[in-house]
C-alpha cells in the first residue's frame, strides 16, 4: 500500500466524535465498522483495526470538479435509500465544494472551492468525475474557467486524486470516436498526483465511498492494478465471481433472450456478455442496495468499467465474434471448460482492436441473433 | 391508454436458476464445521462475510435454512435494526445488520461463544453510570421508587 498523508481537519472533530456526538453507541459504531469491512472487501477480521483507525481519523477536506459527464456518478451515490452507510461515510467527511450538490451557486461556489484549496493546500482530496476537453476549451467550462485549467490548479494542492466514472478514468462516451472534443482522462493530464481510477459507467456508489472509507481508515492508497483501479474492488472479472459461472463451464448458454437456456438462467456469454475481460466489484457488492446486477436480471455485462467499453464492438455481440469463432469456441466450452476462458480473452483482445478502428454500431439485429 | 392484458405469458422469463447452484453452499458449511472445530479447540473466533462470495439468487436463502435457528434471538437496535440469530448449531451465530430503512447492509456468521456486538462496550457503560449518576444527583428516589 502506498502511504501518503491523510488528509485532515485539524481543527475538525474525529469521525469517532462524530458519530457520538450523533448519538450513536459503541455498539452502533462497531456496527458501522463491521459494515465499513464489507464494503471495503475486507475480512471481518480486520473490524478491530478499523474501529481503532476510525475512532481517531479526522475529516478530510473533499472538493469534487464534474467536467464532461453526464451526473450519472453523482446520481449513483446519492440515489441509495438515506440514511445509508454511504451517508455516514459522507457525514464523516467535509464535502467542500460539489457543483451539484452545494446549496451554494455562481461566486459563492467558486469562493467556497477557492477557500478550501488554500485552507487545506497539500491536503485535501480531489475527486473528478467526466472526461476534460482538450480541442477547443469553450466545449465545457465552470464559472468561466475552463475544465483543463481547473483541473490542474485543484490537482496541484491536492493529496490524491480519484476519478470517478470511466470519464475520468479512462476518457468515457465523450471520448468514444470520432471524440468530437478532444476529451482525455485524468490520468492523461495529470501526471505528478497519486490518481485512484473507480471506472463504471456509474460506478457502484459502495465502491466510490469503500475508497473514501480507505482513506478515512488507513490514510494512503489502496492497493491498485495496473489501470490504477482498486485491487479490492477490480481485482477479479466478473466472470469469475458470476453465480452463472457453472454453466459456462458446462458449456450452457442462452442463445437468445426468450429461449429455454435464458429461462433456466445460464451462461450469456454467447449474447454478448464482457464478463470474462471486465474486472469489478458487480457480481457480489451488486447494486440496488445489494438486490441484483446486470447478469442477474438477464443482460449480459456491458464492460463499462473497462476503457474503451462503448467503442469495442457490439453490447450483443459475443467477445468471440465477429466471424465463425464462436462455434468453435462453444465447442471448446463444452469439451473443456474454464479453458475456454483463455481463448475467449485472447480473441476478444483481437476482436476490441478490430472494432475500435471500425467504430462498429449496435444495431436492433444485434438483439436478433437469428437475423445475423 | 391501451388497456393492459391480464397476463403476459410471453414477458414470463425467470432470471433466477431452476436447478443448478453455484457449488458454494456446501464448502461454506464445511467451512463453518472447520470454524466451530477451531473455537473448541482454541477458543477462536471467526467470522465470514456472506457478500464476500459469489450466490446464486436463493443459495443466500438455502444457507440459512440449513442453519436453521437455535435458541437465542436478539434485536440489537444501533443505527437500524440487527438480528443476532444462534443457529440449531450452537456458537454459529447468524448476523443481519440493516439501516433505519430495514436494508440488508451485510450479513455476517460469526463463530464465537457470544457475538462481539453483544457484548456491553467499556464507553457505553461509562456513559451510562454517568447518565444514572446524574439522575440521582438531580431527581432522588426513595426506597418505594418514588420521587420525594
Amino acid at each position: 500500500m502506498t502511504q501518503i498523508k491523510l488528509p485532515r481537519h485539524h481543527d475538525q472533530e474525529t469521525v469517532g466524535e462524530a458519530l457520538r456526538r450523533q448519538g450513536i453507541s459503541r455498539r452502533g459504531f462497531l456496527k458501522f465498522c463491521a459494515t465499513t469491512a464489507s464494503l471495503m472487501a475486507l475480512p471481518p477480521a480486520m473490524i478491530p483495526r478499523i474501529a481503532e483507525a476510525l475512532e481517531n481519523a479526522r475529516r478530510p477536506a473533499v472538493i469534487w470538479l464534474s467536467f464532461q459527464e453526464c451526473t450519472g456518478c453523482t446520481e449513483s451515490l446519492t440515489r441509495s435509500h438515506a440514511p445509508t452507510l454511504e451517508g455516514l461515510i459522507f457525514d464523516a467527511i467535509s464535502l467542500d465544494y460539489h457543483h451539484t450538490l452545494q446549496a451554494a451557486a455562481g461566486e459563492a461556489a467558486e469562493a467556497a472551492r477557492e477557500e478550501s484549496m488554500k485552507e487545506n493546500h497539500g491536503n485535501y482530496v480531489l475527486v473528478v468525475d467526466g472526461s476534460i476537453p482538450l480541442g477547443n476549451p469553450g466545449y465545457s467550462t465552470i464559472a468561466g474557467i475552463s475544465n483543463v485549467d481547473m483541473l490542474k490548479e485543484a490537482a496541484e494542492g491536492a493529496a490524491a486524486i480519484i476519478a470517478v466514472g470511466s470519464c475520468a478514468a479512462f476518457g468515457g462516451l465523450p471520448q468514444a470516436d470520432p471524440n468530437p472534443t478532444g476529451a482525455v482522462s485524468v490520468a492523461d493530464i495529470i501526471t505528478d498526483k497519486p490518481i485512484i481510477n473507480v471506472p463504471g459507467c456509474p460506478p457502484i456508489p459502495v465502491v466510490i465511498t469503500g475508497v473514501l472509507a480507505h482513506f478515512l481508515t488507513f490514510g494512503g492508497l489502496p492497493e491498485l492494478d495496473e489501470l490504477g483501479r482498486p485491487m479490492a474492488f477490480y481485482g477479479q472479472s466478473i466472470h469469475d465471481r458470476c453465480y452463472r459461472r457453472p454453466f459456462y463451464d458446462k458449456g450452457q448458454f442462452a442463445e437468445t433472450f426468450d429461449d429455454e437456456g435464458a429461462k433456466k438462467g445460464w451462461c450469456l456469454y454467447k449474447l454478448g456478455c464482457k464478463g470474462p475481460t471486465t474486472y469489478n466489484a458487480c457480481a457480489v457488492t451488486k447494486w440496488n442496495d445489494g438486490t441484483s446486477f446486470p447478469i442477474e436480471a438477464g443482460h449480459p455485462c456491458l464492460g463499462c468499467s473497462e476503457p474503451n467499453f462503448w467503442d469495442a464492438g457490439g453490447f450483443y455481440e459475443a467477445l468471440s465474434t465477429p466471424t465463425e469463432k464462436i462455434a468453435r469456441t462453444a465447442v471448446y466450452a463444452a469439451a473443456a471448460g474454464a479453458a475456454v476462458g483463455v481463448a475467449a480473452g485472447a480473441l476478444n483482445a483481437a476482436s476490441k482492436k478490430r472494432a475500435i478502428s471500425q467504430h462498429q454500431t449496435t444495431t436492433l439485429d444485434d438483439l436478433t441473433p437469428e437475423a445475423k | 391508454m391501451n388497456k393492459a392484458p391480464e397476463s403476459f405469458p410471453e414477458f414470463d422469463i425467470p432470471v433466477t436458476v431452476a436447478e443448478e447452484f453455484t457449488g458454494n453452499v456446501t464448502p461454506l458449511l464445511h467451512e463453518i464445521r472447520h470454524a466451530v472445530q477451531a473455537l473448541l479447540a482454541e477458543g477462536e473466533t471467526t467470522t465470514i462475510d456472506m457478500r464476500s462470495m459469489p450466490l446464486a439468487p436463493g443459495e443466500e436463502t438455502r444457507i440459512e435454512t440449513l442453519l436453521g435457528e437455535g435458541e437465542i434471538r436478539v434485536e440489537l437496535n444501533a443505527l437500524g435494526r440487527s438480528d443476532i440469530i444462534e443457529t440449531r448449531f450452537p456458537g454459529v451465530w447468524l448476523i443481519t445488520h440493516r439501516n433505519t430503512e430495514d436494508v440488508i447492509l451485510g450479513k455476517h456468521i460469526q463463530i464465537s461463544f457470544i457475538p462481539d456486538i453483544l457484548k456491553a462496550q467499556q464507553r457505553d457503560i461509562e456513559a451510562g453510570l454517568e447518565q444514572l449518576s446524574s439522575e440521582l444527583q438531580t431527581e432522588p428516589v426513595n426506597d418505594s421508587g418514588e420521587k420525594p
